[in-house]
């Protein structure tokens, strides 16, 4: 199984006529995931590469049934982007859109909570979800990514992810899914979420976590995995030698006062008993060997 | 963005939030007249962005112009923490009764906005929230919902905020959250916060950092971006659009990705070294943007050895491996380049590689074995 999107995952791609949009979008369908349609207002009624647009998301979910979106539209309208696919009735919308002004993001990922709980936001500024063989929302490389699990992977940093999902399938161990939640400060999707999800689901066994610097999700990931994680995680934490008060590239990596060090994360996750590696390499190692002994 | 003091009462002056008339000086003379415009006592500040300036000697309140020169002499040219001292701020010596502290910020947690307000104002919060947390009330604002008028008279009252100042107080909260909100800030603090014996509230002091990805909706920034100081280094890197920090280590660091980016100096530093920056070349890795990470990366003295680390997902190894080299053609790089190629088409990427390999150009598989190598070359030529 997989968690979030599965092989019957129909998705709309919201900017499928920009550059982003249609690169990532055409390619999300090469791998086979149902890209159903495309919403760009204005440019409803034309087609890329066969797939339909629309002008509205209502009008695309009505017509093509479908329950999850991509949002890939510069940062100016992400936020509509967003509330637009939870006003129309999807459940999982993706946005990897960099940039979004924090105060929009702050208002997003509320008024989400508080008036429409059934949609799931992931990100922003996040490379999106794969579930190998099944179904890729986002910029993730499906060439790298191995089908049949056992290992579901969580992830705030793209290149990190990538690297994780390689180290695996080097190695012929599979992953379920993949999931990107992002680098900002307000992530629509957190770590909790992702392990509930993953202990939650049978074929998952164990789960691979690469943190970052900034904020406190790990931490709390932590004291989530003490209580109610039973399959074992292995995590790494980015930016361990990275010094207070400069942003590491992503608007959430940045240590501020005493918050948000690499080592309080990894002292925290040790203490729940999460094995923490020194870096993604030895994470990587570190899963094989455990899913080598369950075998 | 970080703003200085005196470009955060500007910012505070938009939403009509009270700060004491004053100007800035670049120079002693200049800082005599604002003394002199401003009326004695005066007080002349350091406009530094680190914390702890009175403390340095950054802060000085001169009674008449003979001081304000003496003053304005020492602090012009002063070394706080590290920060060079160009500038100061001078201003009319408020009458102090009392100091408060005032700050919205995010709760990254609670994924709300939060208010943090106290009636011990003057001193370093921090050491307010480690020694006596009940002294700071904490109020969680819905982004959606915003806050009410209702909410902030409470906070205030639960604050113990003294009696007399307290309508003002609810007034300059309305003020300053939206400032907070309409004026994109990430942070908006006043610390202190007084009343003077004239009963009014206003702002001594103004900490703001605005929200970079925010300033498409804000020309007026503009003014305010002039004054970031960036090192070279970093000015450079700006205007070649990488996504660069400079460090103080001898390994150049390349990466495509902020995580791998932060995870390469995570590894040198494991294997003894030291990183030089951080930069993230972004998705692409093109010839264009490797030459231009070159370019940055020769600035800097200091680097004895180059990584560069990249994944390649969507983006082919083989296509990075000709834009690496292209780059080198283009841009004659004065220290050795480690490389570290990994994922799609990794394989084909070192056969491009293999006949340019020398002690200047080599490859490594892995993101160990290649941080070893870019450090055993730091040590070779050092």
């Amino acid at each position: 199984m997989s968690i979030f999107v599965d092989e019957n995952t129909r998705v709309i791609v919201q900017g499928l006529t920009g550059g982003q949009g249609r690169f990532h979008g055409l390619r999300n369908r090469d791998y086979g995931t149902q890209v159903v349609a495309g919403v760009t207002p204005g440019k409803g009624g034309t087609d890329v590469e066969g797939i339909p647009v629309f002008d509205t998301m209502e009008e695309a979910v009505a017509l093509t049934g479908a329950t999850a979106s991509f949002v890939s539209v510069p940062p100016r309208f992400a936020g509509d982007a967003v509330i637009e696919a939870a006003k129309a009735g999807i459940a999982f919308v993706v946005c990897i859109t960099e940039f979004i002004p924090a105060k929009d993001e702050a208002y997003f990922y509320n008024l989400l909570r508080d008036e429409y709980p059934g949609t799931r936001l992931l990100g922003p500024n996040c490379p999106g979800i794969i579930s190998p063989g099944k179904c890729n929302i986002g910029i993730t490389s499906g060439s790298i990514a191995l089908a049949g699990g056992p290992v579901g992977i969580v992830s705030r940093s793209g290149t990190l992810t990538y690297q994780a999902i390689h180290e695996l399938s080097q190695q012929g161990v599979g992953q379920t899914t993949c999931v990107g939640i992002g680098g900002d400060p307000v992530p629509g999707t957190t770590f909790i979420d992702c392990l509930a999800a993953f202990e939650a689901d049978p074929e998952t066994k164990a789960v691979l976590m690469i943190g970052e610097i900034g904020g406190s999700d790990e931490e709390a990931a932590a004291a989530f995995i003490a209580e109610h994680v039973n399959i074992p995680v292995v995590a790494y934490i980015a930016g361990q030698t990275a010094p207070p008060g400069k942003k590491m590239g992503h608007a959430g990596a940045i240590i501020s006062g005493s918050q948000g060090t690499a080592q309080a994360k990894m002292d925290a996750l040790a203490a729940a008993g999460v094995v923490v590696a020194a870096n993604p390499t030895a994470a990587g190692e570190k899963m094989v060997e455990i899913v080598h002994k369950m075998a | 963005m970080d703003l200085f003091e005196y470009q955060g009462k500007q910012f505070f002056a938009r939403y009509g939030i009270p700060t004491s008339p004053g100007g800035v000086a670049d120079d002693v003379e200049e800082a005599v007249r604002q003394a002199d415009a401003a009326g004695y006592p005066a007080v002349i500040k350091a406009q530094v962005q680190v914390g702890g300036r009175g403390k340095a000697g950054g802060i000085k309140i001169a009674n008449n112009a003979a001081e304000a020169r003496t003053y304005a002499e020492a602090i012009l040219g002063m070394d706080i923490k590290g920060h060079l001292v160009k500038r100061v701020w001078v201003e009319h010596s408020s009458d102090i009764v009392k100091e408060y502290y005032a700050s919205y910020t995010l709760d990254r947690n609670a994924k709300k906005y939060l208010l943090m307000l106290s009636a011990k104002g003057g001193v370093d919060i921090e050491e307010v929230a480690a020694t006596d947390p009940e002294a700071i009330v904490r109020v969680h604002i819905d982004p959606v919902e915003g806050v009410s008028r209702q909410v902030l008279a409470e906070a205030v009252e639960a604050s113990g905020i003294d009696l007399e100042a307290r309508a003002g107080v609810v007034d300059l909260l309305e003020k300053l959250y939206l400032a907070y909100v309409s004026g994109d800030a990430d942070l908006a603090e006043i610390n202190p916060l007084i009343l003077n014996s004239a009963g009014q509230i206003h702002a001594l002091d103004a900490k703001v950092t605005l929200d970079d990805n925010a300033t498409y909706r804000h020309p007026e920034w503009a003014e305010y971006a002039a004054t970031v100081e960036y090192d070279g280094r970093e000015r450079l890197a700006k205007e070649k659009g990488l996504n660069y920090i400079g460090l103080s280590g001898s390994v150049g660091i390349i990466a495509n990705g902020a995580g791998l980016a932060m995870s390469t100096l995570d590894v040198v530093n494991q294997v003894g070294g030291s990183a030089a920056n951080f930069l993230d070349l972004g998705g692409g890795a093109s010839a264009d943007t490797m030459s231009a990470a070159l370019e940055v990366i020769n600035t800097d003295e200091n680097v004895e050895a180059v990584l560069v680390n990249i994944f390649g997902g969507i983006v082919r190894c083989d296509e990075v491996a000709k834009g690496i080299l292209e780059a080198l053609s283009r841009v004659e790089l004065k220290a050795p380049m480690v490389i570290r190629l990994d994922g799609t088409n990794a394989d084909l990427a070192r056969e491009i590689l293999a006949p340019h390999i020398s002690d200047r150009l080599v490859v490594e598989p892995t993101m160990v074995s290649a941080a070893k190598r870019a450090v055993e070359l730091v040590k070779k030529g050092a």
